[in-house]
């Protein structure tokens, strides 16, 4: 099961930490969440990857739409922490080459 | 390999050396030069018939009739979608209420794009789900029924989807038999057949596909290149997913590319219609095309495209910000010069309006300076990763085509997922009943494929094997037929009327390397479709010669001149109608009677000793067979449609109506 930790930094920019599998069952909860934080005016927000124990591309999907909203609110989204499952799943898709994950949280914005 | 399998080769086989043999000499040895206008054009136009047959006979050659899958593992999650657009209610209901039945634990939705608060009450009554767009497309592209399932997968999570239209009432048995095949990892799709129950045995509609629904899958199969027809079919979520999230990126760079090479032409066209007192913006434009060198470099330094498009978006902020404050401190300089004026300005000197909330509102994207010039807009817009024009980032079913369908399956081809054609019918359709809805919905499959033939050409898509290609292809090809069939048609006229044979001579060396291989391509059909009636697809294959031409053609304008296609969704009931709609086939009647008058014309002037006798009879044998094969839009203008047809039928024999056709509640 999926769980999702959020906080918020110094700076105004909101944390989601997915623990878990992010997968096509939990995909819509991190969307959710995502739009829950814009909604509530953080729209700077990084993913933390740490927790994440695996992706499939709907997980990828939501990521993708949490970047199109989070910049339609005139904010942004990115990756940190990826794990090698999650960094080999972005190569495969190509998506590493729009999204690049960074090492760490304080290292994304 | 069975026995039924190497007779079916033995007859392709044959098929393309006679065939093969026949147009050589037809190009190097019979062609009537002096008739080149008509000599040229009709050998060309034997040329596309015999790749046709080639084709067909290609994808013969793997036919493959699959053993049942194992049954499908407890636990897997499906969604059940019933899309729908404007379809009657009770119709919509019944494919609900049958889907709802399906054996396999299952979700069943009703994807309505009609928007309509009593089928959602409906639904909810009986405890099925109902989807409608969500308010990300409002102002944005709809595509048809493309958006309206992608519209769905975002908002559901089964593992599987099974894909049904409207009227397509599923048997209760239907995930039971297919979903077991998706044990394989690396199937993508299955596709049932499309069969019809309210069609007449003799189909004078020609709604029936017992070919394509059959022989033709099962080649295709053969070749890992079942084709996804849009209903009946059962996708796995996460091989669609992994096509939007790849087809995202691969748009998302496409765009960018565009906009990084035509950014310097851009930039320097909108200076130029600039008008005087624009030094600013103009000195704006030029700031934005050099940071676009910028950009450019941070890519090929491999840099994130969402990285490198959000510090541009940032910095074409602060330069539109830039430029209005500047605007607005000449204009509160102006204002403060005007006597009178002074008592609306605030005791720290600025002007009410010219807040900062304003200041951000006038720099954002609409309403910048820079937003205004309309191209230059659409560069900066295409410099991003958020695709702002489209209603959701991900689109897995392709929305380049009126049918989605095709496209979206040779991309998941192309990335190397497999399909499955699964012979059984599992679904009760309904068919069009008239003949202008079954037009226009021939015409909108017709048009579907040349657009993708069009915008994504098979022989070029990256991924795909050969084979592959050529499965995709040949479908494509195969609605090439109406250039080809308005050649057939005028060649006996051209004869009978003006004595000009396309050939050299009918000799019967012609009709030595001819008529052989018409029998075997026809003992090709007979092999293959075992019993099947194929004679209504062969009809109607010539015989909608207008409709392949407009489709071709409207795809065209389409695709390359940006015109409308001219689409409407196919109706699924029957039409009122007072007259017979004779006007849907003026030119199939045009070429009837120009048939019959050149028949006419050739025996006075076969009687007269002006024609010769063997050409004339075989012109007129040729204008039989067209006559024949045209006939059937006759019949077709004429069905009155199912509930009619089997009432005067069963006032004709006496008796209740017919054993072994279910009813189908049609009408309201």
């Amino acid at each position: 099961m999926i769980e999702f930790i959020n906080d918020t930094l110094a700076n105004g920019v909101g944390v989601i930490r997915p623990i878990g599998r992010l997968n096509m069952v939990s995909a819509p909860h991190l969307g959710a969440n995502i739009e829950a934080l814009i909604n509530g005016g953080t729209v700077r927000l990084v993913v933390d990857l740490a927790g994440t124990d695996f992706i499939d591309s709907s997980g990828l999907g939501a990521l993708i739409t949490g970047l199109k909203k989070s910049r339609q609110a005139g904010g942004d989204l990115r990756l940190a922490n990826p794990t090698p499952q999650i960094t080999a799943v972005l190569e495969m898709t190509n998506l590493n080459r729009v999204l690049q994950p960074v090492a760490s949280v304080e290292e994304a914005y | 390999m069975n026995l039924r399998l190497f007779a079916i080769r033995m007859v392709v086989l044959s098929t393309a050396i006679l065939g093969v043999n026949y147009i050589l000499w037809r190009w190097m040895d019979s062609l009537n030069w002096e008739a080149w206008w008509i000599a040229v054009p009709l050998v060309m136009a034997e040329t596309y018939s015999l790749l046709d047959s080639l084709l067909f006979g290609l994808t013969m050659w793997k036919f493959r009739e699959r053993d049942k899958p194992a049954p499908p593992p407890d636990g897997l999650t499906v969604d059940v979608f019933i899309t729908t657009y404007n379809e009657p209610l009770y119709l919509v209901m019944t494919t609900a209420r049958a889907a709802k039945q399906i054996d396999y634990p299952h979700k069943t939705w009703i994807l309505d794009d009609g928007n309509r608060p009593e089928l959602r009450r409906m639904a909810a009554a009986e405890g099925i789900g109902w989807i409608t767009r969500s308010e990300d497309w409002a102002n944005r592209p709809r595509h048809a029924k493309a958006g309206n399932l992608n519209n769905a997968l975002l908002s559901t999570d089964g593992e599987f989807m099974l894909i049904l239209d409207a009227d397509q009432i599923p048997d209760p048995r239907i995930l039971h038999h297919t979903l077991g095949y998706f044990n394989d990892p690396r199937m993508a799709l299955v596709q049932t057949p499309q069969v019809f129950t309210n069609v007449p045995p003799h189909d004078p509609l020609g709604s029936q596909a017992p070919l394509f629904y059959g022989p033709i899958q099962q080649g295709k199969d053969g070749w890992n290149a079942a084709f996804f027809c849009g209903s009946n079919a059962i996708i796995r979520r996460e091989a669609l997913m992994q096509l939007g999230v790849m087809r995202y990126v691969s748009e998302v760079e496409l765009s960018l590319n565009k906009a990084l090479k035509t950014a310097g032409k851009v930039v320097a066209k909108a200076r130029r219609e600039l008008g005087p007192g624009q030094e600013r913006l103009a000195a704006a434009l030029t700031t934005v095309a050099v940071d676009l060198q910028g950009v450019k470099r941070e890519l090929r330094e491999g840099q994130g495209i969402a990285d490198v498009t959000y510090r541009f978006q940032r910095r074409v902020d602060a330069l539109a910000r830039e430029l209005v404050a500047h605007d607005f401190a000449a204009l509160n300089a102006e204002l403060s010069s005007i006597e009178g004026l002074a008592r609306t300005v605030h005791t720290d000197g600025s002007l009410a309006v010219v807040d900062n909330a304003a200041l951000d509102r006038f720099s954002q994207r609409d309403w910048s300076p820079l937003g205004a010039i309309e191209t230059v807009r659409v560069l900066i817009d295409s410099v991003n990763a958020e695709k702002d024009g489209e209603a959701q980032a991900l689109m897995p079913i392709a929305t380049i085509s009126v049918t989605e369908d095709m496209a979206t399956c040779m991309r998941l081809h192309a990335l190397g997922w497999q399909s499955a054609y699964h012979h059984e019918k599992l679904a009760d359709g309904l068919a069009p009943e008239d003949l202008d809805s079954m037009l226009t919905q021939r015409l909108r499959w017709a048009q579907g494929t040349a657009q993708v033939m069009f915008r994504e050409n098979p022989l070029l898509q990256k991924g795909l094997s050969p084979t592959q290609r050529i499965m995709y292809l040949g479908t494509m090809w195969t609605y090439l037929s109406g250039f080809a069939a308005v050649i057939y048609l005028a060649s006996p006229v051209i004869f009978l009327t003006l004595g000009i044979l396309p050939v050299q001579a009918l000799s019967s060396e012609f009709f030595v390397r001819l008529l052989p291989f018409l029998i075997v391509n026809q003992l090709l059909f007979h092999v293959v479709g075992r019993g099947i009636k194929t004679w209504r697809g062969q009809q109607y294959s010539l015989a909608m010669f207008p409709t392949w031409i407009k489709s071709v053609t409207s795809a065209f304008g389409n695709v390359f001149l940006g015109r409308d296609l001219d689409f409407r969704v196919t109706p699924k009931t029957l039409q009122k109608r007072t007259t017979l709609p004779w006007h849907l086939i003026k030119p199939q009647l045009i070429a009837m009677a120009v048939l019959v008058l050149a028949v006419l014309v050739g025996i006075v002037r076969m009687l007269a000793g002006e024609a010769d006798t063997v050409g004339t009879l075989v012109n007129c044998l040729w204008v039989a067979f067209d006559l024949l094969i045209l006939s059937v839009v006759i019949e077709a203008v004429r069905y009155p449609g199912y509930e009619a047809w089997l009432a005067g039928n069963s006032k004709k024999a006496g008796s209740e109506r017919p054993a072994g056709h279910k009813k189908k509640e049609v009408r309201p």
